[in-house]
């Protein structure tokens, strides 16, 4: 932020005098008084147009003694010191150009408000009653179009509703950066198009939904679906990202309709994304309703007692051979239950929520740097820096969010972002982001030779985990500049876990394992004893060949070796708490269901360590069980009570615990390792063939296809020619997707979205390599 | 032997290939430009302003006031844009002159750039007048090949390229943030002001536009000085115009005369109107002007004059209209026009025109409804002043000039269609295959 004082004047408005920051235009100077103008086109996020002309006042002094004589636009009026401004509400002027202005936006509009989704929530069915006259004096022929045109498998156009206020194709360009929509034509039938062969396809597309004055833009998932007062909303946090959007939810009939951008200025500003939008954790036939057991090698249904005993009899039978695997779904309070279910329940650290590929390194930079810790690297502190590094981050697949949040600084503040990665990828093109090339796993090298300032940020991605000595590495640089750092993980849960000690070396708050004080701190408050000896990682649990597993939460395909997981899982008693009829289930002796995002209250927390609400938006859930107290359930059975009856109890726990304020964990020293041969690049698209996107056709089409990226020598050394399929292969399996050869490529690696799309699955999970790993590539024909 | 009709700026028209640069260097051509870049930039731009020039495209800006605008602290290239997008119903000006004296606009552009430390200077010519493109850009290679464009032009230290750039067609194109937007190759549709061009302009650089005309007096101005310059037109409107006369007048075309002319001086000239008639309705400066009636044949056409008069000098585009023509028929085809050419961008505008052209549909037809003339006035009020550029305001300023002087006119089209009052053949120049003039 700037540290200049804004200068403040003073205007008067409707004979109210207030002081508004300098240029502070007519409009938002009025709201700040309570004055509505009416409005169509202007929008405070998006740049001034002054197209729709509604918002016109009068202003009979500018602030030089003279006025204008003819009314002008408030949303493009920079205010004066001095400046006199009457709006309708005081002047005959104003009121008269509103009314005029209003007649003329409802001349060619369908008046179509009973089969418009948009009526009863539509601005400008509100200002025609407000501002408008009773009855139009038009009668003559409206402009009509074919309806509706198809921006994109998701966006439908309603043409003869649209008012021309440009809002989307601003937002497509100023905001989203995908300036795929324009306005086209002029006069009379100027309208919204696209280009020929090329569909709006934008991770934010939704947005320009939401901001539609009118019933003009409708998404295909809830067309026709509702209406606006028949919706009952709740506001919650979105379960898709680290980014923490603020949204809001609404049903009907119990059934979740469309999710909406909440406001939220310090987050996600009025924007979501697509995946938030409309890919929802409810309407699954594979819900799971009843606890199953397996009996003769089938689950079959069984009651909550008798699941609870089978389970508690699995585990005590593993004895001390034990460990949780807990996925990225998880609220803060579920996290925290079972962190302590782990230690208490089960008298073990062998908990880890990374249900992907991580490392003992990136365990230790999670307790010496992150748990507990607020960095100040904060949305608000990326908008005013000078400089950004992303170090294996892809933020617009990443945290779409914290990508416009970034685009935002680089056009309104001129920020520098800087990218180690093997290649700009799209988002990174968005934001003008310099390109630091490396190798997948060879991050540290180039983020040694950056020179970081007090005046930079440095972005970490949870694929940094995969780079040995990187985060060692931005640790002790950010340090030694007085730059910022703050890591960014992918899933929403993942920062809720961490402060949750759902990590083998912490405990809950960022009290290590290892540190006899916070042990006791910790047995203080929960009148256990702890285990002493650090827990295994999700990579050394499955190695490990454990007896018994508690699963919540994850896929098995996310982790590395697909091998391990089977091995492990297929030879060890599993409970798995779960929503959702899963892979995991295959290997699963006891399964207990659990209440779905949406079923239940609790809280994230972001990247920044902020948290979000998350609102109860169905009460009439199948499962009145959420995972705290299905957990509670075993605990009890296993002689060990948790004493967590609530989400609110467990949050108020937690809470009651504060961050650690003693010694913190050492960093962990990285494994010494450089792979030789060709290294696999990867990392997830944001819309891909993740079980987040069932139920969501229309959002699945848009996902991005899957291409494998070669350098052009790197296309030479295999023979592989563009666009041919080619076989990506690793030591437990392979992919077989089209090769794309781009210069812009580093060589020596093969890039490759780590899920196929929905319409063409796959997963670099049956390769058996983690990104920065060693892999092949032979031609389609099977030959070298 | 001067008098007022010795002509400067269309001197040249009338000789052998004009458009040539043997042929204008030969009447004295390029003799400014000389003479300029031995003058500092500042002096030429202190002649310019001196002379009071005002601009000939439409608003009367004081051209050297605008060229002082442009922050010269600033690190960004400073450019001059000329504006050929000559599009105005009535108006024939800007064309004529490029097609007969190119090169007039070219030396022009060199004083001029040279004077607000300009490099690359653009003209912005109408799409479909491809012949005067065409010439424009003929004209160009030859006065780089002649060192008068390029590198260090003619010893001098100061390099210049000249852009010549067609429009696709669009009147809006002509107000000048909307030419900015095409030039660059966006939609032409006009820019929020501020910031203005001579701040943030092309590419968002200094950027001063201005008119063909305005452009092509400066080199004699710098020829013969400011006071001489000076020494024409009146208290307020400095100098000389060319104005063209089109419609029912006996010799039609571009008159060049000081500023403050009237026009019943022009008509004497031109021939008065066409045999056997008698005036009836005159624009001053192109439809979008307020047309005015006999009454006003001596009023200065200067733009203190005009404005007295309730009306705007324009661009000088004087349509005469004889006692044979319907005005319900002449304003629709205006607002005709202006429907057609609006860009769309602000609702009172695009959906105002389209509207009036309906209501005047019906007044031509004569299917009016009784006492909808206060209608059509209403919704001319209701776009008026209210859209985001002036195009609109020109629609409207036909329709409520019109009536203000033909009410009747316009009543009688709640019975009668326009071609019943007024039979079109009658007002036809010349006879049309089949008879049907509707």
């Amino acid at each position: 932020m700037s540290d200049a004082p804004v200068e403040l004047i003073k205007v008067t408005i409707d004979g109210v005098e207030v002081e508004v920051p300098k240029g502070t235009l007519a409009i938002r100077a009025a709201e700040s008084v309570g004055i509505a103008i009416p409005r169509f086109c202007d929008h405070p996020l998006l740049e001034p147009i002054g197209a729709c002309r509604q918002c016109l006042v009068e202003v009979p002094d500018a602030g030089n003694g003279r006025g204008f004589p003819i009314p002008q636009a408030a949303c493009t009026l920079a205010t004066a010191p001095g400046m006199q401004i009457k709006t309708q509400a005081t002047s005959q002027m104003a009121r008269d150009a509103q009314v005029g202005v209003q007649e003329l936006i409802l001349l060619n509009h369908p008046l179509d408000c009973p089969i418009c989704d948009k009526a009863g929530e539509c601005p400008l069915q509100n200002q025609a009653f407000a501002n408008g006259r009773a009855e139009s004096r038009y009668d003559g022929v409206k402009r009509t179009y074919p309806k509706p045109l198809q921006l994109s498998p998701q966006i439908l156009l309603d043409r003869e509703r649209c008012v021309l206020c440009a809002r989307c194709t601003r937002f497509s360009e100023q905001i989203s950066g995908d300036p795929l929509i324009a306005l086209t034509e002029r006069g009379a039938v100027q309208q919204v198009g696209l280009f020929a062969d090329e569909p709006y396809n934008s991770y934010f597309s939704g947005n320009v939904v939401q901001i539609c004055p009118v019933g003009a833009l409708t998404a295909k998932s809830y067309r026709f679906n509702s209406r606006p007062f028949d919706l009952v909303s709740t506001d919650t946090t979105c379960e898709h990202c680290a980014a923490g959007c603020q949204l809001r939810t609404d049903h009907r009939h119990f059934t979740t309709r469309r999710r909406l951008a909440g406001a939220a200025p310090e987050v996600n500003e009025e924007w979501n994304c697509d995946k938030g939008r409309f890919a929802f954790a409810s309407g699954h036939e594979d819900r799971l309703t009843t606890p199953l057991v397996r009996e003769d090698g089938q689950l079959r249904p069984a009651s909550w007692p008798e699941a609870i005993a089978a389970a508690a009899a699995g585990l005590q039978a593993a004895g001390d051979s034990v460990g949780v695997l807990t996925g990225g779904r998880l609220t803060l309070e579920n996290a925290y239950a079972y962190s302590k279910f782990a230690r208490i329940a089960l008298g073990t650290n062998n908990i880890d929520f990374r249900s992907r590929p991580g490392s003992d390194e990136e365990a230790g930079f999670l307790a010496h740097a992150v748990a507990g810790v607020r960095s100040g690297v904060t949305y608000a502190a990326l908008e005013s820096a000078k400089r950004v590094v992303l170090v294996a981050f892809e933020p617009e697949d990443e945290a779409p969010i914290v990508f416009l949040r970034l685009r935002k600084a680089v056009r309104k503040n001129k920020l520098r972002v800087l990218t180690i990665a093997p290649f700009a990828s799209l988002g990174s093109q968005k934001l003008g982001a310099e390109l630091v090339q490396c190798l997948p796993g060879q991050e540290v090298a180039a983020l040694q030779k950056l020179e970081l300032d007090a005046d930079t940020i440095v972005l970490v991605g949870e694929r940094a985990a995969l780079s040995p000595d990187t985060l060692d590495q931005a640790v002790h640089l950010t340090a030694k500049a007085q730059a910022g750092l703050a890591w960014i993980p992918r899933r929403a849960g993942d920062r809720g876990a961490v402060e949750a000690g759902c990590l083998p070396n912490l405990l809950p708050g960022g009290r290590p394992v290892g540190e006899p004080a916070a042990r006791v701190d910790m047995a203080a408050s929960w009148g256990e004893d702890l285990p002493i000896e650090p827990g295994l990682t999700s990579d050394g649990m499955l190695e490990a060949g454990l007896a018994a597993y508690v699963a919540a939460g994850i896929e098995p395909a996310d982790y590395a070796s697909q091998q391990a997981v089977q091995s492990a899982l297929g030879n060890a008693f599993v409970v798995s708490l779960e929503n959702r009829v899963s892979p995991v289930h295959d290997f699963a002796d006891v399964v207990l269901p659990v209440a779905l995002i949406e079923e239940q209250s609790g809280h994230f927390l972001n990247w920044e360590h902020r948290g979000g609400f998350v609102g109860r938006v169905n009460t009439q859930a199948k499962t009145a069980m959420t995972d705290l107290r299905a957990l509670g359930m075993l605990a009890a059975a296993l002689g060990k009570p948790l004493g967590l009856a609530s989400t609110s109890q467990a949050a108020a726990e937690f809470a009651a615990l504060g961050p650690w304020e003693g010694k913190r964990a050492a960093l962990v020293s990285p494994a010494k390792d450089s792979p030789k041969g060709l290294l696999l690049a990867s990392w997830h698209q944001l819309l891909d063939a993740s079980r987040a996107l069932d139920g969501a056709p229309e959002l699945a089409t848009t996902a991005r296809p899957a291409k494998a990226l070669l350098g052009p020598k790197t296309a030479k050394k295999y023979s592989i020619d563009p666009g041919a399929e080619i076989a990506v292969i690793g030591s437990e399996g392979q992919v077989r997707l089209p090769a794309e050869i781009s210069e812009g490529m580093v060589e020596g690696a093969v890039w490759l979205p780590a899920k196929g799309t929905p319409a063409q699955p796959y997963s670099i999970a049956s390769l058996g390599v983690a990104p920065g790993g060693v892999v092949e590539l032979k031609g389609g024909d099977g030959n070298e | 032997m001067t008098d007022t009709f010795t002509p400067v700026l269309t001197a040249n028209w009338g000789q052998p290939n004009s458009w040539k640069l043997s042929a204008y260097e030969a009447a004295g051509g390029y003799k400014a430009a000389a003479k300029a870049l031995k003058m500092q930039p500042a002096e030429v731009l202190g002649v310019v302003k001196d002379s009071n020039l005002r601009g000939r495209g439409g608003a009367g800006f004081p051209v050297g006031m605008k060229w002082s605008f442009v922050p010269q602290d600033n690190p960004n290239p400073k450019y001059l844009v000329v504006n050929g997008d000559e599009s105005e119903p009535g108006t024939c000006k800007d064309m004529p002159l490029l097609l007969a004296s190119p090169h007039t606009l070219i030396e022009g552009m060199i004083i001029s750039s040279y004077a607000i430390n300009c490099h690359t200077a653009f003209v912005y010519i109408r799409g479909e007048v491809l012949h005067v493109h065409r010439r424009v850009r003929q004209a160009v290679a030859e006065a780089y090949e002649a060192g008068w464009l390029g590198k260090d032009i003619k010893g001098s230290g100061y390099d210049l390229d000249i852009i010549v750039h067609a429009g696709a067609g669009a009147y809006i194109c002509g107000e000048e943030t909307a030419l900015l937007n095409s030039l660059e190759g966006r939609r032409g549709q006009p820019r929020l002001r501020p910031p203005f061009p001579a701040v943030e302009g092309l590419y968002a650089s200094p950027t001063v536009i201005n008119n063909v005309e305005s452009i092509a007096t400066v080199p004699s101005i710098i020829n013969h000085g400011a006071e001489w310059f000076a020494g024409m037109g009146t208290e307020k409107s400095k100098g000389f115009t060319i104005y063209s006369l089109s419609g029912h007048v006996a010799k039609p075309g571009q008159y060049e005369a000081p500023l403050g002319i009237t026009l019943r001086e022009l008509l004497e000239r031109a021939g008065g109107i066409r045999a056997g008639h008698e005036l009836k309705f005159w624009t001053p400066g192109g439809s979008s002007t307020p047309i005015l009636t006999a009454e006003h044949l001596d009023v200065p056409l200067d733009y203190e004059g005009l404005a007295s008069a309730g009306s705007m000098m324009g661009t000088k585009a004087l349509q005469i209209f004889d006692e044979t023509v319907s005005v319900v028929r002449t304003t629709l085809r205006w607002v005709e026009f202006y429907k057609h050419e609006s860009c769309g961008k602000c609702t009172p505008c695009r959906e105002g025109t389209w509207w009036l052209v309906q209501l005047l549909r019906d007044f031509e037809q004569g299917v009016a409804a009784e006492g909808s003339v206060d209608k059509l006035l209403d919704v001319a009020g209701i776009v008026n002043g209210k859209s985001f550029c002036a195009l609109a305001g020109g629609a409207c300023a036909c329709v409520t000039s019109a009536v203000k002087h033909f009410r009747a006119e316009f009543e009688q089209g709640y019975t009668t269609p326009a071609w019943e009052v007024l039979p079109y053949e009658a007002s036809a120049l010349f006879a049309v295959e089949g008879g049907d003039v509707r």
